[in-house]
């Protein structure tokens, strides 16, 4: 049970600061409101200010983030508490268990990370969670069916050998599938700039492309 | 890995421009604009800003697309470099400007990156990015400018304490285009030309734009003034990918018989500012488009250059480039 007089005692961050001087204010205040405002993100002081005044619905008024998030991933939807500094790619790899997705530089300086955003190629070290929460997110664990038939890339990509170690693999593949869904048929130099944000130590490069080029000459 | 985590925020995502302006009247430096964050979320990242509340803008559509308006064309601040490149009508009238768009960073960074938020970047000095308390992070040194300082990336003119460059790969093209940026905050509207936007060390030394902390850039209009001209943009940096130029120039040129009737040049990577190059306008308006007129026009262009101890090479890369984009645009 919340207890008024121990929550007072925490060091609060400023959002329950906030609630709590409205439960100071109002006795009324009921302990699901209460959670309710701690589960919202920060920046409620100004919603409280809007609610006071005029009884709207603050985080619709003011655009305050809700932790609770629904992510479309993979073709799910995922219910997720997510912190407002959160990168998509922590969300994903660490509360999502999606390990395909990797980081490396985590600065939008290598690829490793990328994963589909609506069918696009973005960094997900370099987004925060709550910007992507209306798109369909595509990680390199949702590209094969579900009978373990792999995606057409994938194979083209074992086919020309392409990884050397493979850690930068998920996020080539992911920025290949990309390039094709525009740009079926790539020359060998559209190919290449559309690959060209994703860094491979191993230096495969050639092989990635050369996977690229098979799949779009349907070899 | 994850070498840091940001530090807390408050996180708004306003869907109407009101809101927005009305969270940036409240937090006033307290508060940080974001577009798509490429720029922002590794200043987060490595802890040299803190701000309290992030505003993020990309839930506001109407700062978003592009428009053929009468006088040209209206791009939304928050319309990514992917669409700016992509777009038929920029790359058929403003080519210059797609191809500039498409020379930033990588293709994942232009997915998310906005031309707003590309015109708007902050100083890319890594002292300065590193948290070194120089005097554009409000300290009275200039760690760049000593003699044993990385400086192979800073600048040749203009230096005011400060020795950064813009990093920005379209500023130089909206410069020559004659773009106009139009502004606005709770209390109203205003329109800047894009010559006036960038601002350098002299005026103000700890930001790189006019904008204000409450301001927001909604629109960047593009006159008729240019549409369909020669253009040439070349970028050189270390890297084809990722890397910010060294020295770039942006030109725009109406040739009549030969000779060059109007032109429109800038440099980026040598100055805080793009470099408008006014000297080369005057000296090959009215001249035949020549060997002769190119090498003039270098020659003019890197006049009152002052190197710092390791970027020499940008005084002849500069003079090439400016050769190159008279002789061949
Ligand atoms: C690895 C890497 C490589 C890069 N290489 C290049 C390069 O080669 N060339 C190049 O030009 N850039 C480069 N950049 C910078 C990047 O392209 C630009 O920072 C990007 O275009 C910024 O757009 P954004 O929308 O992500 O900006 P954000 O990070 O969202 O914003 C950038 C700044 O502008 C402000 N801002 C944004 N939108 C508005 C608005 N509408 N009104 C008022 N203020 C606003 C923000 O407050 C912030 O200070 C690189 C960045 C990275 C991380
Ligand atoms: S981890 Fe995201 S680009 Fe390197
Ligand atoms: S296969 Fe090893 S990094 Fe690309």
């Amino acid at each position: 049970m919340f207890d008024q007089k121990e929550l007072r005692r925490d060091p609060v961050p400023a959002e329950q600061a906030e609630n709590r001087s409205m439960s100071a204010l109002n006795p009324n205040i009921s302990r699901r409101d209460f959670i309710k405002g701690v589960i919202c993100s920060g920046a409620t002081v100004a919603a409280a200010g809007y609610m006071l005044q005029g009884g709207q619905a603050l985080a619709a008024a003011s655009g305050t983030v809700e932790r609770l998030v629904s992510l479309n991933v993979n073709g799910q939807v995922r219910r997720v508490d997510v912190l407002p500094n959160e990168t998509l790619a922590m969300t994903l790899r660490y509360k999502l268990g999606l390990t395909g997705v990797k980081l490396s530089c985590d600065r939008a300086e290598c690829g490793a990370c990328t994963v589909l955003l609506d069918d696009m190629d973005f960094y997900s070290c370099s987004m925060l969670t709550h910007s992507v929460r209306n798109r369909k997110i595509i990680t390199v664990e949702g590209l094969s069916s579900p009978s373990g038939k792999l995606h057409p890339v994938q194979q083209a990509f074992v086919d020309e050998l392409g990884p050397q170690c493979g850690f930068c693999t998920p996020g080539q593949v992911l920025s290949a599938v990309a390039l094709l869904k525009v740009n079926p048929k790539p020359t060998r130099e559209e190919a290449a700039l559309a690959m060209s944000g994703n860094l491979c130590r191993c230096g495969a490069y050639d092989h990635y492309l050369k996977a690229i080029m098979r799949v779009a000459g349907g070899v | 890995m994850i070498a840091d985590m940001m530090r807390n925020f408050e996180l708004y995502q306003p869907s109407r421009m009101e809101d927005a302006l009305a969270l940036l009247d409240r937090y006033g430096k307290d508060g940080w604009r974001m577009a798509g964050g490429k720029d922002s979320l590794d200043w987060f990242k490595d802890r040299v800003k803190n701000p309290k509340a992030v505003i993020d803008l990309m839930g506001i559509a109407e700062l978003k697309g592009i428009r053929e308006v009468k006088d040209g064309i209206e791009i939304g601040a928050l319309t990514t470099l992917t669409e700016v490149e992509k777009h038929p009508l920029i790359q058929k009238q403003y080519g210059l400007l797609a191809t500039a768009a498409r020379r930033v960073a990588s293709p994942q960074i232009r997915n998310a990156g906005t031309l707003g938020g590309n015109a708007a970047q902050d100083a890319r000095c890594w002292y300065y990015r590193d948290g070194f308390p120089c005097y554009r992070a409000g300290g009275n040194t200039c760690y760049a400018d000593t003699p044993e300082a990385m400086n192979r990336e800073h600048t040749l003119f203009g230096a005011d304490r400060c020795v950064a460059v813009t990093p920005s790969d379209t500023a130089p093209v909206l410069v020559v285009l004659g773009a106009k940026m139009v502004i606005r905050s709770s209390k109203g509207e205003r329109v800047v030309e894009a010559k006036d936007f960038f601002i350098g060390p002299g005026v103000d030394i700890t930001r790189m734009t006019v904008l204000e902390p409450e301001e927001i850039l909604t629109t960047i209009q593009i006159p008729k003034t240019w549409a369909g001209a020669q253009f040439f943009f070349e970028k050189i940096a270390d890297r084809q990918t990722w890397d910010f130029a060294l020295v770039s120039v942006a030109s725009a040129m109406f040739i009549k018989g030969g000779v060059i009737d109007r032109i429109s040049i800038a440099c980026g990577g040598v100055e805080c500012v793009p470099r408008h190059l006014k000297v080369v306008e005057d000296i090959v308006r009215g001249e035949k488009q020549s060997e002769e007129t190119a090498d003039l026009a270098g020659q003019a262009a890197v006049r009152g250059a002052i190197p710092l101890n390791y970027n020499h090479f940008k005084v002849p890369l500069m003079q090439n480039l400016v050769k190159r984009a008279i002789r061949s645009a």
